[in-house]
């Protein structure tokens, strides 16, 4: 296999901020004492003035954000999704929600691929909390490509959005001519009419190698990549569950209320199919470096794809 | 407004939160009351706001952080030409405009959904920093409980806006020293304000809350004060104005039974007779 290019989403919200921060003036970044690690120390080194450090303090960093909001600016507020969307769940939700205040939350470091920091800093329930949130889109983009459309898509949607990145360099899969991205459009990557694998985030580029795995065996399987879990794709899913046997969906996050959840929310009031959720079940995650995580977890695409075999 | 008008208007605005809750049955009078005679002198003599216009840009800023005493923020609205008066009288009904707390995206006049203590003023110091940083000349006031400084957030907001040094803030505490379970200081105490507020780097002002002069005073004092942001502690009385809510914590969040509204009204009458007087 040639040498496939690899950058971090983190690192592609960090570089999207500043390619667009050149167009937009009204574009502002809230950090809390974390600009290395989510990267927008990158859009600081280019905009000092309209960097905001609001140190060790993600509840009101959230509240300053709607304050700006609602007097013109577009901030993208940072943290770790730990904390953007679980310690100042509150505040998104009462100060930023339900006002439907133009905030966009940057949120990296989400999943089990956070690595050696271990379960405290390993959020796996941020797609739960977020989506349950009236008002609130939910991005999970796959790659450095879709990441920074993730970013100017957010920036363009008048609307609070939740972004989320990882810290792993994942591999980029979408640099092709004729990639797009859609707001709400799930993209078939892969077509097959046995199965259905339905993939979000870094999972994605892995649930295309469990798909290869599978077409050795003669299975075939179709790849979905769904970049926005909220609002949802709905007739990519229906589709899929009308012309493949079973659905298979995969995130590095609970398969509580995550990815799996919309799907089967979509699924059973619209094509009732089987599906089976592959994610953390239900448990905390650990430390270790996080590709031996992902794969301690069956979350690699050797792991997708025995998981996808115990259960045809 | 002089301060016999703006004593006037005060009990005015007294009547409708009585009346308001009365009609609600539910909600809080308490802290509505005691924040009364600062709502009043907020919106008719402090801040730059226009009724016609209630979004207009250089507008000055209100977010009432202590959400619950939303009757206090409507009836100052509706008396300032916001929306009907009638619209006080639908409080809480299902449909109805105005909500328990306040909504910014229903009610005009509004400048901030708040009601979840500790995070208004968040909010409040994320407008001025917005004004600031487009060299705006909009100043941002916001509310706050004294139960509500309990949160941990307020110190954040609070630490932040003073190292940022926004003197376009102005921070109110409303010092009526009950909350739900008691007296502040039993439950946990905050006590001391002031201190707590000038070591996060805020210039502070203690006052009487119901005292127009020294109310005046203190917002003066604020616009002066440069390079700080400032925190006004207002002594107040829970309940003020009606005699049997005055300093009862149990009148915190309940509203008057009809034979309670009519000894009520007949308090905030007698006040307002005496005020004709002068």
């Amino acid at each position: 296999m040639s040498e496939v290019k690899k950058i971090a989403t983190r690192e592609s919200y960090g570089n999207a901020l500043v390619e667009i921060g050149r167009e937009h003036d009204d574009l502002v970044v809230l950090d809390a004492d974390l600009a290395a690690a989510t990267k927008t120390g990158i859009f600081k080194k280019e905009f000092p003035d309209r960097h905001i450090d609001c140190g060790i303090a993600e509840c009101d960093m959230m509240g300053i954000a709607a304050g700006l909001s609602i007097t013109g600016k577009v901030p993208f507020a940072s943290s770790f999704a730990m904390f953007a969307a679980g310690r100042a769940f509150e505040q998104v939700r009462n100060s930023i929600g339900y006002p439907k205040l133009n905030v966009k939350i940057g949120a990296t470091h989400a999943g089990i691929s956070v690595g050696e920091d271990g379960a405290t800093h390993q959020c796996n329930e941020d797609i739960a909390l977020m989506r349950t949130i009236p008002n609130m889109v939910v991005i999970n983009p796959s790659d450095d490509v879709e990441a920074k459309a993730a970013v100017r898509a957010a920036y363009e949607h008048k609307g609070p959005v939740y972004l989320r990145f990882g810290r792993l360099a994942v591999p980029v899969i979408n640099d092709t001519p004729e990639y797009k991205f859609e707001l709400g459009k799930g993209v078939t990557l892969k077509e097959g009419n046995d199965i259905t694998i339905v993939a979000t985030g870094l999972e994605v580029s892995f649930a295309l190698e469990a798909a290869k795995l599978l077409e050795a065996d003669g299975i075939n399987a179709r790849v979905i990549n769904i970049h926005t879990i909220k609002p949802i794709d709905e007739d990519i899913i229906v589709k899929a569950a009308k012309e493949t046997k079973k659905i298979f969906t995969v995130e590095e996050h609970s398969i509580i209320g995550g990815l799996g959840s919309a799907v089967c929310d979509v699924v059973c009031e619209k094509a009732p199919t089987p599906v089976y959720k592959i994610g953390m079940r239900d448990r905390f995650g650990e430390s270790g470096p996080a590709v031996e995580l992902l794969h301690k977890y069956k979350l690699d695409g050797q792991g997708i794809y025995e998981q996808i075999k115990e259960q045809m | 407004m002089d301060k016999l008008q703006l004593q006037k208007t005060a009990n005015e605005l007294r009547k409708h939160i009585v009346s308001s809750l009365h009609a609600a049955k539910c909600g809080h009078p308490g802290g509505s009351l005691s924040a009364a005679d600062i709502m009043t002198y907020l919106y008719f003599q402090e801040m730059n706001i226009d009724p016609k216009n209630p979004g207009k840009e250089d507008r000055d800023r209100f977010v009432l952080s202590k959400g619950h005493i939303a009757p206090a923020l409507y009836g100052a609205l509706a008396l300032r030409g916001y929306f009907p008066e009638e619209e006080l009288l639908k409080l809480r009904k299902t449909g109805a405009m105005l909500q328990g707390h306040p909504d910014m995206k229903g009610t005009p006049g509004v400048d901030m959904s708040a009601g979840s203590l500790g995070q208004g003023i968040s909010v409040a110091v994320g407008m001025a920093l917005s004004g600031k940083m487009s060299d705006a000349d909009y100043r941002v006031y916001t509310l706050l409980g004294d139960g509500e400084i309990q949160e941990g957030q307020v110190w954040e907001a609070a630490m932040f806006a003073g190292h940022r040094k926004l003197d376009n803030l102005v921070v109110i505490v409303d010092n009526n020293g009950l909350q739900i379970d008691g007296s502040v200081d039993d439950v946990c105490s905050p006590y001391p304000i002031a201190d707590k507020f000038k070591a996060f780097n805020f210039h502070v002002i203690t006052i009487d809350g119901h005292d127009f002069d020294a109310i005046d005073a203190a917002f003066n004092e604020a616009r002066e004060t440069k390079g700080m942001p400032t925190a006004i502690i207002a002594k107040t009385v829970k309940g003020k104005g009606v005699s049997f809510m005055e300093n009862q914590a149990s009148w915190h969040g309940a509203a008057p039974n009809d034979e309670q509204y009519a000894i009520a009204m007949a308090d905030l009458e007698k006040v307002g007779e005496a005020l004709c007087q002068k």
